[in-house]
Order: C-alpha cells, then structure tokens, then sequence
C-alpha cells in the first residue's frame, strides 16, 4: 500500500469508491482525474486501488471511467446508534480536536430545514378563465430591475414625460449570482458571460474584481462593491450594467471573505489590484456603513462616481429583521434590493455559520414584500431572490411572492458540472469549477458550458411559461407579487400567515 | 473658475464641478463650501486642482483617481473612500474612516484624524498609497491594513493614536514619530526599526509635510520613527481548515 494512515488526524471518510476489477481496463483515467488523490494505481500488482478516506463523493471518476466500472457508495453508519449523538457531531468534534482549526465548507446548508418551496403548489385555470398555450400564443417574461416611479405623466404624444430611474433590461427574470473570479475559475466566467449575453440577462462578478479579458460583457454584468473593495476602480464602476453593494450574502450572514493567498495567482492580483500571494481577507462589515444612512451614502457616492445612470443593488443576508431592513435599504436610495436566503450557498464559510445563521428565502421575500408594499414603497424598489433555487418552479413560487427576479448560482454551477461534493474552499475541485489550477481548470469548455447555461435557461423559461399558460397569465408581470397564485400544503397557520398565501382547498 | 456653494445641493455642485472640469478648466475652487458631500467623487484628470474654501462633506474623493483637492479647513468622514489615484491636502482636520481601502495617491492632513484611519488600505504593483497624518489619529487606525504607507507625526499631542493600532493588519507599514506606548497597539503588529529604504520615505514624505503645512522640517525628524508592522502576513490562516 502507497498510503499509510496517521492516527492522530485519522477520521473515517464518507465515501466508498468500489471498483469492478473485471471491468477495469487500468486506463488509469480515474487516478489522472481525482484531484483529490483517492485512486492510484500500483504497478506491481497492476492495479487500480482507492484511498477511501480521500473520497468526497463528487462522481469526477465514476463520470470519467470508460467502462464503468467504478461506483462511488455512502461509507455505511458504523456507529452506535445515539440519538443525540449524530456521527455528524462526533465526526465534527474529532475535526476540531484533530486539526485545532474551524471547519469551512460551501454550497448552502446540507441540514435538515424545512423546504418550504416544496409546500406550495400553483394555480391553473379552469373553466372561469381560459388557460393559454405558449407554444401558440405570446408570452412575456421581460423584466425592469430598479426603481420605478409612483406616477406616469403621459403627455399628449402618448410619451411619458415622467423620467424613469435607470432600469436594467432583462430578457428573463433568471440571473447568474455572484461568483468571483478566484471563486470560481477562468473559464467559468466566460461561459456565464457568453450565457448572459446570448440569454439577454445579467451575471454578477462578484466581489473579486473583473478580469481584463471579462471587460466584454460589460453589457450583461452587475459589478460588486464589498467590504474588501478589492478590484474596484473607476473603470470597474463604468464598464458594468448595474453595481451591487455586498452587505451580507446567505451562506455567511455577517461574516467577511478570505481568499487564502494559494488562490491568488498572477491573473486574480492583477484582478483584485492587490499583491500576488497575498490573502484577500474582506472585513466583515463595510467600515463606512454602521448605519442606514451611512448606507444611503455609499450608494449614492457609486451613483454619483457613474453619473447616475446605473441602478445600484444592496444585496443582504435574510435575517431576522429582514422586512425593516429592507425597508430602510429602499429609502436609502437603492434600485434594487437582493434577499439571500440561508440555503444559498456557493460561498465558503465557516460550517456553524452556514448551517445555523439566517433565515428561510420564502419567509424572507414575503415579508420583505409584505412590509414594503404596506408602506407603500414596493414600487420604489426591485427584489432579487437568490438562494437555493433550484428549479423552474422555484423561480415562479419565488416571483408569485413577490420577487422581479432570480439569481441562480449553485444551478448554474451543476450545469456545468458541480455536484455539490462541498469542497469548493479546497481549490483542487475535480471539475475546473471552483479551482485556479490550470489542468484542472480547463476541464470547463467555455464553449461547452455556455451552451448548458444557455440550454438550462431556456427550458426554464419554457418551464415558466407553461406554468404562466396554465394559469392564464401571459405576462411575468401579472404575476409578480400574485399570491393568490399559490396554496400551502402541509404548513402551519404561522407559516401560511408570513408566506402571505391560503390554504390548499381554501 | 471659481463656484459659490453657499446653500448649493451637493448633486449641483458636483454636476457644475465635472462640467467644468469638461470645459477643460484646469483649477477651480469652491467657496463656502458647507458639508457637501462627494466632492471629486471618481474624477480622474490628473491636471484638475480643487481647491475647497469651508468644510466638505463625507466620501470626498471617493473613487479619485487623479485630481489634486486642497481643503483650506477641516474636512468630514470618510475622505478619499478607495481613492485610486491622486492628491488630498487637508489644513485642518479630518473625520472618520480616512482613507478606506484606499489603493493608490496620497493624502496629506495638518490636524487630527478620527477613529479607524486608512483601514483595509492597499497596495497594488506601482499603485502606493500613502498617508500623513500631522496630529494624532483615533483607535482602530490601520485595521486589517493590506498594504500602502500611514505616517503618523502626532505633532503637539500624545499618545499619537488611539487603542488597537493595526488590528488585522496584513500587509503595508505604520510609522509613527517618537516613542509608541506599547498598549496601544493590537496584538497583530510588531514594532520594528526602520530601515535606510523606510528613513528614506519618511523623509520625502516629512519634507513634503512640511512644506505644505510650514513646519521646520528638523524639528519633526528629530524625535525618530518606529515601524509598525504585520506579526504575520496571514494572521488567520491557521484558525480554519476545509471541511466538511
């Protein structure tokens, strides 16, 4: 055997890799791939053999091998059973005490919360109402983010005199989260860009600057100002279609970045404007903004830095007092206002605080929307929901609650490969995702994945306008905020009073 | 050129700022000037000067990359906000948050600065912020500094700054004249003796202090400097590992 356990750091891993030795061809494919060094081979036995405890379970080898030969299995409970004692909180202790350091992991929480997306079902006419078929007849799923004024003066050329706040057009009422150069890869980014355009929808850097070569999509961009500024300069602030200021982001309510300097290549320095090799540590809060009105003044400092031409997003965590927040955030001046709910999750963070802080999207957006319609300001401001979105059906819930659009960021990753193996702070991801390394790296084809993001896209949006046809509604603007468009199933009275919507049968 | 901004909107007073500077006027100063907030907000010509008779408001100099801005009294909160390029002179004192992640130019202050002064400050190939502060500045100054130069000359007051000098800091170096109690500073810095490369910097940017402001250039070297410095370049990495 190649590999030796330490017992002072050993902890038995998740998965089993099994391997049909008869069906091996010792092609040595799925050792070249593992970034993670659980296959290797052994020449003298001429074989193929898995370090287990390796493993995390992201199907690269399985994917890879061209005879099938390889499954990737859950390591069976080997534990007593305890009913308080989870081999999760066993497996937990053991880290900390082995490692003495904080375990940091991504994709959203993998704990058991309730799902409420999956208790609420939508409408369809019958009847009362026609329904309308999208294959046949028009259906609209523009969307305007940003402010939108109370009154239209219309003047007698049937032209608004009213000067509209800037707006950002969309085709769709889907976008690409943030994710940042450095986060993600090169490649990833190029192909969300290229999604974006062919879809006529927006992706997001992130808060990691944008590289030289991304400066080309800078019709289809958001660009982010966060707490590290790291990347932003005038250039930066011009280039893009909307800003979007970082409070919070779901996966790590109230807690800042750390890129470690290992991921800081030539390319991300030259992105962020900071030293090679040097962590990029974003502070937790932004230090200019304790307070609403500071808010108010960063906000318009970036307007006025852009002429006021752009719409500026304030993206927050959802927190408690999510509803009054984004209440203060709307007259501060912001266009638009993003809920990140606590299942989001593309972000690294620290594994308390992912599985433990914020609160639920759905709860969040109804209240949110609830508040700032009773008063009166809903028109002053756009909602963009993001966090744990997983589907169609998701994204029209999310828009019937009130939202005007959807940012989609662990979707977007799965479609092009991510399956969700939470190993993104690693920087070695098996699929050239959430990675620097350039062999690895350019196992995303740009022009691959652009094409999956785009055909992701646009069977959603056939997905939404089926749902839309069925209920009769032939524009995504009737049925923003449109509640009575769904019904709770399996929901407590609380539930169903915060999501703002009825009972099924009721 | 010069613009009364006596009861002028901050917007109108900006908008009339960038449109001169459109028309090519090369100085213009600003009278009466009464807390208007964003002056210089991203400006970039490098041969536009400022000149700001009264008080400005806060986030002066936000994103600048390029233009000279002379205030002729003290000055407000966040001045120079990831400023990336150009020249602030302040004859009095200065607000809070001085210089947040800031990334290039350099800003001159006679007076004292607030609390948390040149945090998340950066540096970036031949971009090289730098700070001088002539009085004294408040706690948290320096916090999570990532790199860039803050002088600090404490001139007439002691201590020369407030508690957790440098929390966090990463990168970058503090100067600060004279003698430093050692209390005062976080437990992320060490103090250090400058070398000839740092003595030489100090006094560029001392001798320019002290023209500026009318100092006798001998009596502020007199007293020595220390260094303050990061104790690690990476003071949280060992505190996290992957999971899960």
């Amino acid at each position: 055997m190649k590999w030796m356990k330490n017992l002072k750091t050993y902890i038995p891993g998740d998965f089993v890799v099994v391997r049909d030795d008869n069906k091996c061809i010792r092609c040595k494919a799925c050792v070249e791939q593992c970034s993670f060094e659980a296959n290797f081979y052994d020449d003298e036995e001429d074989r193929v053999w898995s370090w287990d405890g390796h493993c995390v379970g992201c199907q690269r080898c399985v994917y890879i091998c061209p005879t099938d030969a390889i499954r990737v299995e859950p390591r069976e409970e080997i534990y007593r059973h305890h009913e308080n004692w989870k081999i999760y909180h066993i497996k937990g202790i053991e880290k900390r005490a082995n490692f003495g350091g904080a375990p940091i992991v991504s994709m959203g929480t993998d704990k058991e919360y309730p799902i409420y997306w999956d208790h609420i079902l939508l409408n369809a006419s019958q009847v009362t109402n026609p329904a309308i078929d999208p294959l046949r007849e028009p259906m609209e799923l523009k969307t305007f983010i940003g402010r939108k004024p109370s009154v239209l003066e219309i003047k007698k050329s049937k032209y608004s005199k009213t000067k509209i706040p800037p707006q950002l057009e969309l085709e769709i009422p889907i976008m690409f989260s943030a994710m940042s150069y450095g986060a993600v890869s090169k490649n990833v980014i190029e192909a969300l860009g290229r999604a974006s355009e062919a879809m006529a929808t927006c992706f997001n850097s992130g808060e990691g600057g944008l590289y030289k070569e991304h400066y080309k999509f800078g019709n289809r961009l958001i660009v982010q100002v966060a707490s590290g500024r790291f990347g932003v300069h005038k250039d930066y602030l011009n280039i893009a279609s909307a800003i979007e200021i970082k409070i919070g982001q779901g996966a790590k309510p109230g807690i800042g970045g750390h890129l470690p300097g290992e991921k800081v290549s030539k390319e991300i320095s030259e992105t962020r404007m900071m030293p090679r090799g040097a962590d990029a540590i974003s502070p937790a809060p932004h230090h200019d903004i304790y307070s609403i009105e500071d808010l108010r003044q960063l906000i318009y400092a970036l307007k006025e830095a852009t002429r006021y031409r752009k719409p500026v997003i304030v993206k927050i965590a959802a927190v408690h007092n999510v509803a009054a927040i984004a209440s203060g955030i709307a007259r501060a001046g912001a266009d638009a206002i993003c809920i990140d709910g606590f299942k989001g999750g593309t972000g690294a963070s620290p594994q308390v605080i992912r599985d433990c802080v914020g609160i639920p999207l759905e709860l969040a957006l109804a209240s949110v929307d609830t508040r700032l319609r009773e008063e009166g300001i809903r028109n002053e401001v756009s909602l963009i929901a993001s966090g744990g979105t997983r589907c169609s059906t998701d994204v029209i819930k999310a828009i019937a609650l009130g939202a005007d659009a959807v940012y989609i960021g662990t979707a977007a990753l799965v479609a092009i490969g991510c399956h969700l193996c939470q190993q993104c702070q690693r920087g070695n991801c098996a699929w050239g995702i959430a990675t620097q390394d350039p062999f690895l790296s350019k196992r995303v084809n740009p022009d691959i994945a652009a094409e999956k993001l785009i055909n992701l896209l646009k069977v959603w949006s056939l997905e939404i306008k089926e749902m839309m046809g069925a209920m009769g509604i032939n524009s995504i603007e009737s049925l923003r905020g449109n509640r009575l468009a769904l019904r709770g199933v399996g929901l407590t009275d609380t539930d169903l009073n915060i999501l703002g919507i009825l009972p099924a049968g009721a | 050129m010069k613009i009364n901004a006596h009861n002028m909107y901050y917007r109108d007073l900006n908008k009339m700022v960038r449109k001169a500077i459109k028309k090519g006027e090369k100085e213009i100063v600003l009278d009466n000037v009464c807390g208007q907030y964003y002056i210089g907000d991203g400006l970039t010509r490098k041969d536009v000067k400022i000149i700001i008779n009264g008080v400005p408001g806060n986030d002066m100099g936000a994103f600048m990359n390029g233009p000279i801005i002379i205030v002729n009294d003290d000055a407000q909160d966040a001045i120079g906000n990831t400023m990336n390029g150009g020249k602030i002179v302040v004859y009095g004192n200065v607000g809070d948050v001085l210089g947040y992640s800031m990334r290039g130019g350099v800003i001159y202050v006679k007076g004292n600065a607030g609390y948390r002064t040149c945090i998340h400050m950066k540096e970036y190939k031949g971009m090289h912020p730098t700070v001088v502060i002539g009085g004294c500045t408040g706690a948290f100054a320096g916090e999570y500094m990532a790199g860039g130069t803050l002088i600090i000359l404490g001139i007439d007051c002691n201590p020369l700054t407030g508690y957790y000098l440098g929390t966090g800091i990463h990168g970058g170096r503090i100067f600060l004249r004279g003698q430093i109690d050692k209390k005062l500073l976080s437990r992320d810095v060490k103090t250090v003796e400058p070398d000839m490369k740092d003595k030489r910097a100090i006094e560029n940017q001392v001798r320019e202090f002290c023209k500026l402001f009318n100092y006798e250039y001998d009596d502020i070297m007199k007293p020595g400097f220390v260094k303050i410095v990061p104790a690690s370049k990476r003071p949280y990495a060992h505190l996290y590992i992957s999971g899960p």
